[in-house]
């Protein structure tokens, strides 16, 4: 049946046609079209590189940035901690210092008392003496001025003698 | 008459619009092509049916006229207006008739035969008479005036020219095609060097997601990532080739080519994948047919003849299924068609009609994909040629 069998004509005209179709297509079509979509996806898939480098890039900045951060914030910590210990040694070093300077001061100052209050005890004492001897004189005298009341002297410590 | 008045109405309005509205026009002239060519080829199997002679009398054979559509013809028969009448007339484009015979080449138009396929007209040219028995051209032997039949039709005092160079309609079809093709694709190409940023805009923005299919869908995964490349514009050429091909076929007007649907075309597009799978063959695809490895020596013998056959069968049947599947969609459609004039009443056309649209609309897809699998089992051997040894 000539239905299957492959006429030669069409054969012939059909290679000739595709080869034809073929060399133009390939050099004018599908060379620029391929190409035109290769280049494109090239370039995305650079633009999605170049992307995920920046991002990346980016990302280590911001790590940078958060070390840098973190190492000020704990710097001034450091110092803000080293600055309240030397204060704080400061203040307490200058308390102790006052604190002794003040109890010398004391120290002194109750020893001079205790030298002055010695001193004012004594001369209170010499002229507590000199002045009752005065007194006792001068009672002596006004009390020994009459004799009722030298009696009645003698009598009172006859008194207290007996009681003793 | 009817297809006559139908194409003076139709188009005599569109003169006196196309005077002030010329874009309208185009498209309106492009709607009435399409509803024209629609109802030109409803006409042209009508007619077709009944270009016996003796007309209406004759029995109607949709055999014989199913097998004339689907075959291939010197001219290209569109349509045959006022049938039976005194001014019967041909729509008809001639085409040249190159033939090789001992006498040298012969060419002249097929219009020479007057639409005749029986052998009664006989054409002189270059001292040999020429005839068209079914849309072959014969030569008749010396001396005789007449073309006699045997009981099975074929010529008895007749042969074949040694070559039949014809521009037959299927070759035109063919190169309607080409036309087509180069017209979509370099229009498309120049799109890309028109634009700086590679974008594709107008018909390019249409082609590329073809192309990319066909490299990412078929080439990349058949053949391989690093070998593709080479196969590129074959399995492009070959795919759009094909698919436009059968889409023509499809095309009411244009279904006298059925060019896809015939063995010679599909036997030339076969062999040259099997030219270029042959040739591709590396070292680890000849040990693989000879001397299969990693199976015991009788089996490597007994698997021998099994792969050389398997190498040609595969050429083989890529021809066959694209052929079969074409013809047998253009088979169903004027079988379908065929039953208005088997049962000579119209009340049958509406159901004729709606069958033959539903296996149209089907034919749609399987233009594609017929397109799509002779692509992808090309690429397939492609790929099979070439793979590299795996451990």
């Amino acid at each position: 049946m000539d239905l299957i069998t492959p006429e030669f004509g069409l054969v012939f005209w059909t290679l000739i046609t595709f080869l034809v179709l073929l060399f133009i297509l390939r050099k004018f079509a599908w060379k620029p079209i391929l190409g035109a979509v290769s280049d494109r996806e090239e370039g995305i898939k650079e633009a999605l590189a170049s992307a995920e480098n920046a991002r990346k890039e980016m990302e280590n900045l911001q790590a940078d940035n958060e070390r840098i951060l973190q190492e000020a914030r704990a710097e001034r910590e450091a110092m803000l901690k080293d600055a309240r210990e030397i204060r704080e040694q400061t203040i307490a070093k200058a308390e102790t210092e006052a604190q002794e300077k003040a109890s010398k001061i004391i120290e002194k100052a109750q020893a001079a008392i205790e030298s002055e209050k010695k001193a004012a005890m004594a001369e209170l004492k010499s002229h507590v003496a000199g002045l009752s001897v005065d007194i006792a004189e001068k009672v002596v005298r006004e009390e020994l001025s009459n004799k009722d009341k030298q009696l009645k002297l003698v009598e009172n410590m006859l008194g207290e003698a007996t009681l003793n | 008459m009817l297809v006559n008045s139908f194409n003076v109405r139709t188009f005599a309005p569109n003169l006196k619009q196309g005077i002030f509205k010329p874009i309208r026009m185009r498209i309106s002239t492009f709607k009435n092509i399409i509803l024209s060519t629609l109802f030109l080829t409803v006409f042209n199997i009508g007619f077709a049916s009944g270009t016996k002679e003796g007309g209406d009398d004759e029995k109607f054979d949709p055999k014989e006229m199913i097998l004339h559509h689907v075959k291939d013809a010197y001219g290209m028969h569109i349509a045959t207006l006022n049938q039976g009448k005194e001014n019967e007339f041909h729509l008809t484009i001639p085409l040249p008739v190159i033939v090789y015979t001992d006498k040298g080449l012969t060419t002249f138009s097929s219009s020479a035969f007057h639409h005749d396929y029986h052998g009664h007209e006989i054409v002189e040219r270059n001292g040999q008479r020429f005839v068209n028995v079914h849309e072959k051209v014969y030569v008749l032997d010396e001396g005789a005036n007449q073309v006699a039949f045997d009981a099975e039709g074929h010529p008895t005092n007749a042969h074949r020219p040694k070559f039949d160079l014809s521009i037959t309609r299927n070759v035109f079809m063919m190169w309607v095609s080409i036309a087509v093709l180069f017209l979509i694709f370099l229009t498309a190409a120049r799109r890309y060097k028109k634009s700086d940023d590679n974008v594709p805009s107008g018909i390019a923005s249409f082609v590329e997601p073809l192309v990319v299919f066909v490299r990412d869908e078929i080439a990349r995964p058949m053949i391989g990532e690093h070998k593709y490349k080479r196969y590129m514009p074959y399995l492009l050429t070959i795919f759009f080739f094909i698919w436009i091909n059968n889409i023509f076929g499809l095309i009411p007007i244009l279904n006298g080519a059925n060019l896809s649907g015939n063995i010679a075309f599909t036997f030339t597009l076969a062999a040259i994948t099997f030219i270029i799978t042959t040739f591709s063959g590396n070292k680890n695809y000849w040990k693989h047919i000879f001397w299969m490895p990693g199976v015991p020596v009788p089996m490597k013998i007994f698997l021998m003849p099994i792969e050389i056959i398997g190498m040609f069968v595969k050429p083989i049947s890529l021809m066959i299924r694209l052929f079969a599947n074409i013809t047998a969609g253009h088979v169903i459609i004027l079988a379908l068609m065929s039953l208005i004039f088997v049962f000579k009443t119209v009340a049958i056309a509406p159901v004729s009609v709606a069958f033959s649209l539903f296996i149209t609309v089907i034919e749609v897809i399987v233009t594609a994909i017929q397109a799509y699998i002779f692509t992808i089992l090309s690429a397939l051997y492609f790929g099979m040629a070439t793979e590299e040894e795996h451990h």
